[in-house]
């Protein structure tokens, strides 16, 4: 049954945040606030039910897999991508390159400015 | 006994959810053998890699998305669950994330302005029609909620979905390079990273290759950018004289 149980938290969470979503017109989907839903609740209770994390890690674990249906999507804007195709590649490129290292830098900077106003050591295991 | 012919069973198993299903699964299971023989690289990610493979299945057997996804459906629909259950990692290493959050926060917001405006400047510099430079502008943005950016701002919602798909391999196979440039080891920064500008792909590749410390600080970046940027871009692209 533990599967189920899990199984059924999520779903529940996922459709609390549905409704919201729907209910207050939010850009947001659904189960990005049953994310959130589900972590208040888990603050609350102050500890993961062992079924939720069974199914919750098992689906996490194969979370590249649940991606690739909405992927192969692409084949369908074949057209309109090829009517851009260099601009569109050249600037996805480039600027995913941009963004990873500017996120990444300035991540980096303020742990460290952090870590050492606290006299600690980085927060690295 | 009667044979059917193999046409006859191919009508019958092409308008079946069972082929997709299993089709998927398997070129699944194909593109993480060949990931793994060709030592792991990200440039052959294991998702970029079977999607590859499908598009040039559905091809070769001329089968158009909307059957193929009448199966593969059924793996999508699994997102749902599985972008809740990203609490769980969350909630494990809470203390973390609230000792972080100031510098969380702000490498959020520098990451979100800098995803947009590069993108934004790239795609005019280099000629792109408005409706691809608005699908566009969202592209760093966890699909589903990129379409609806997409739309509120004019661009083509199904196709920022593709170019969001497509960010989040290319940034995946950057990633790595990126962080050894800049010389990052801390699974928290090299997580929280991916999510902001890989978004789902980024997260998934964060649990797979970096752990759950990584993965848990992705789905948060992946979370916060999506709420973020929902907020933000209206703003940025007037600031560049759209809408």
């Amino acid at each position: 049954m533990p599967l189920i149980m899990g199984m059924s938290m999520l779903l529940a969470c996922q459709f609390a945040g549905e409704l919201v979503a729907r209910g207050l017109t939010l850009p947001i989907p659904g189960p990005v606030i049953g994310m959130v839903i589900l972590l208040v609740a888990l603050m609350i209770r102050g500890k993961v039910p062992s079924s939720l994390r069974l199914t919750g890690e098992g689906l996490l674990r194969y979370l590249t897999l649940l991606f690739v249906p909405a992927g192969v999507g692409l084949m369908v804007h074949f057209e309109l991508i090829a009517a851009d195709l260099w601009p569109i590649v050249v600037t996805l490129v480039a600027s995913t390159a941009v963004t990873l290292g500017v996120t990444a830098w300035v991540l980096e900077r303020l742990q460290h400015g952090d870590s050492r106003r606290n006299g600690q050591p980085e927060g690295k295991a | 006994m009667n044979v059917a012919t193999l046409d006859q069973l191919w009508v019958y198993l092409s308008g079946n959810p069972l082929l997709s299903l299993l089709a998927t699964l398997l070129v699944f299971t194909l593109a993480v053998r060949v990931n793994r023989a060709v030592g792991g690289t990200p440039l052959l990610h294991p998702v970029t890699l079977s999607i590859i493979m499908l598009i040039a299945l559905l091809l070769l057997v001329d089968m158009d998305y909307r059957t193929y996804f009448e199966g593969a459906q059924f793996i999508h629909f699994l997102l749902g669950p599985a972008t809740v259950a990203l609490a769980i990692p969350l909630y494990d290493h809470r203390e973390r994330v609230r000792r972080l959050l100031w510098p969380l926060l702000l490498a959020c917001g520098a990451g979100i302005v800098t995803a947009v405006a590069s993108t934004l400047g790239l795609a005019m510099l280099l000629g792109a029609r408005t409706e691809t430079l608005l699908s566009l502008a969202p592209r760093s943005v966890t699909s589903p909620i990129a379409m609806g950016i997409a739309e509120q701002i004019g661009g083509i919602p199904s196709l920022a979905a593709g170019l969001v798909l497509l960010t989040g391999s290319i940034g995946c196979a950057l990633g790595p390079w990126i962080f050894r440039l800049l010389r990052i080891k801390d699974p928290v920064v090299q997580g929280f990273t991916l999510g902001l500008a890989a978004h789902g792909f980024g997260t998934a590749h964060a649990f797979a290759r970096l752990g759950a410390v990584a993965g848990a600080f992705s789905g948060l970046a992946m979370g916060l950018t999506g709420l973020l940027t929902a907020f933000l871009l209206p703003l940025i692209t007037r600031l560049f004289g759209f809408s």
